[in-house]
């Protein structure tokens, strides 16, 4: 309950921020009239969508769509690696080691790669986002995994627990709080991902649409772009977030002021 | 919960009953092997089936490493732990082990909490449903089957704890200082459950403790540990009646054992205060 207020009361705040430098933002615009190129008034930018919004809403849709894909799958593969990590010291050696240098790499400069191999449609960006998003899944969830209470375990092993089931009742629940901070990470990185991937080529998404009115000089519509993606970014933030609170209420940082001793 | 009488368990006389737990100049080193820690040298003890053994010391002493390695949770650098008879290779069956942390699962249930031994040993959850709750009951948590652990109170907490231990009816029931974390009330409190317990018989219990009065309250013999190394210096007797209320404290018998004990901790220069 007083759990509720306050997010709602923190809700509130942040869109009355929102709110206040938005009108600030259009004041000044106002005030010293620069030209649109350089900076649009916020109520240019809501005109300039409001022109088109079907458009805008499909390139949004994809390039929504190749994130949910590249953060699924690096979720998916991110999970089966970090079991794979903790269950063989071969396995860590190798997967570590991969990912270790595939996450030093700049994947800006991986990305016209992808574009070679898989051509010019969805599969690059959802490819990039993946391999993005990736490595703090793999991270967080082989932390997770590790940091088992010995004495969870000795008590598992008196009772004769089967490796498959630690694995199951120990050590999987216990790296689903972890899972999600790597998931409230992965999931920005994978846009990003989605982003660069419509940057080096296709004929789709807002980064594609960023590109194109950038050649146009128009700058409107690139901030237009913008707002969407930042929207976008916050509520897939917020849609992990409210999976988490949803899956784990038996988690430390979801328990609020109930219980405790 | 009430307290049964055993006449033949008090009849039959440790020497008499045979070996459940036989430690053989077991020696655990640490570190490598040029300049070994020494936590446990050459402790040889026999735990007889039924009885209840303390393990007693200040901590460092190697009790927790002692009773790990009768656990088959640990390997003994040196020497042997037989239970029944066999060497062990692993963690042998019948054992049930409270530690002083409850470790209980926070997604759990405190009902699915106690069941995870049974799920564990692939005894099937559903059969054991019905002696899980007949064991909360019994253990004043008949109300909290259904609530999650941090709703509990430490002491409801390793209760808890306690059953998930005795869900499989063990017949080695293994204690690492399991009280060493709550108040003293509280505490009391568990000392006389788990007296009564006891007193139920066929169970053998090796309790870790490092509080004297606990030791003597509940144990039919005491293993007084020493420091650096680790081992035992001497075994006592507790032969107090049972059962025993808690009052037995008062009484000048228990004072006499508490004292030899304490007497022993401060000729081996180990004195504590309880
Ligand atoms: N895993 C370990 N590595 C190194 N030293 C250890 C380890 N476990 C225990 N020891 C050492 O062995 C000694 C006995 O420890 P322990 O059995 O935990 O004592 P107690 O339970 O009586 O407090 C201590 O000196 C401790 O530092
Ligand atoms: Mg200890």
């Amino acid at each position: 309950m007083e759990d509720a207020l306050r997010r709602t009361g923190g809700l509130l705040s942040t869109l009355a921020v929102l709110v206040g430098l938005l009108v600030l933002w259009e004041a000044a615009v106002w005030l010293f009239q620069p030209p649109p190129i350089l900076l649009p008034a916020p109520s240019r930018i809501l005109t300039d969508f409001l022109d088109t919004p079907a458009y805008f809403l499909r390139q949004a849709g994809f390039t929504l769509w190749t994130t949910l894909a590249g953060f699924g799958l690096s979720v998916a593969l991110g999970v089966a690696l970090a079991v794979l990590v903790v269950s063989s010291r071969w396995a860590d050696r190798i997967v570590m080691t991969v990912l270790v240098m595939l996450n030093s790499l700049p994947k800006v400069a991986l990305a016209p790669l992808f574009v070679i191999w898989m051509g010019t449609g969805a599969e690059p960006k959802i490819t990039i986002a993946l391999m993005l998003a990736i490595f703090a899944i793999v991270a967080d969830v082989v932390l997770g995994l590790r940091s088992v209470d010995p004495d969870a375990l000795a008590m598992a092993r008196v009772n004769h627990a089967s490796p498959l089931s630690i694995l199951l009742k120990i050590r999987f629940p216990n790296a689903l709080p972890a899972l999600f901070v790597g998931m409230k990470v992965a999931v920005s990185f994978a846009l990003v991902g989605a982003i660069v991937g419509e940057f080096v080529g296709g004929s789709a998404g807002l980064g594609f649409v960023i590109l194109t009115a950038q050649g146009q000089f128009d700058t409107p519509r690139v901030f237009v772009a913008l707002v969407i993606l930042g929207v976008m970014g916050t509520l897939l933030f917020y849609f992990v977030d409210m999976l988490e609170r949803l899956l784990l209420p038996w988690h430390v940082s979801q328990r609020g002021q109930a219980g405790g001793h | 919960m009430a307290p049964l009488e055993h006449p033949g368990l008090e009849a039959m006389t440790e020497a008499t009953a045979p070996a459940c737990v036989e430690i053989e100049r077991l020696g655990r080193h640490y570190g490598l092997p040029a300049k070994p820690i020494v936590a446990l040298q050459d402790v040889s003890l026999t735990v007889r089936e039924g009885e209840f053994l303390s393990l007693l010391g200040p901590s460092g002493c190697g009790k927790s490493t002692l009773l790990r390695c009768i656990a088959g949770l640990d390997k003994p650098t040196t020497g042997a732990v037989r239970v029944r008879g066999k060497p062990l290779s692993g963690p042998p069956a019948g054992i049930g082990m409270v530690f002083q942390r409850d470790v209980l699962l926070d997604w759990r249930t405190i009902l699915d909490n106690v069941l995870i031994s049974a799920e564990f040993q692939g005894r099937g959850r559903k059969e054991n449903i019905g002696r899980a709750r007949a064991l909360l009951e019994r253990f004043g948590l008949g109300g909290f089957a259904d609530r999650r652990p941090w709703e509990l109170s430490g002491g409801m907490r390793q209760r808890a704890a306690i059953c998930r231990a005795l869900l499989c009816d063990p017949d080695l029931l293994l204690m690492d200082e399991p009280f060493g974390a709550l108040d003293a009330m509280t505490r009391d409190d568990l000392n006389v459950e788990l007296s009564r317990l006891v007193q139920l018989g066929g169970r053998t219990v090796i309790f870790v403790t490092h509080s004297i009065a606990e030791a003597v309250y509940l144990s039919d013999r005491v293993a007084v540990m020493s420091r650096s190394p680790g081992r035992v210096a001497e075994v006592f007797e507790i032969d107090l009646p049972r059962p025993r209320p808690l009052s037995i404290r008062e009484t000048p018998e228990f004072g006499r054992h508490v004292g030899q004990i304490r007497s022993l901790f401060s000729r081996l220069g180990l004195v504590r205060e309880e």
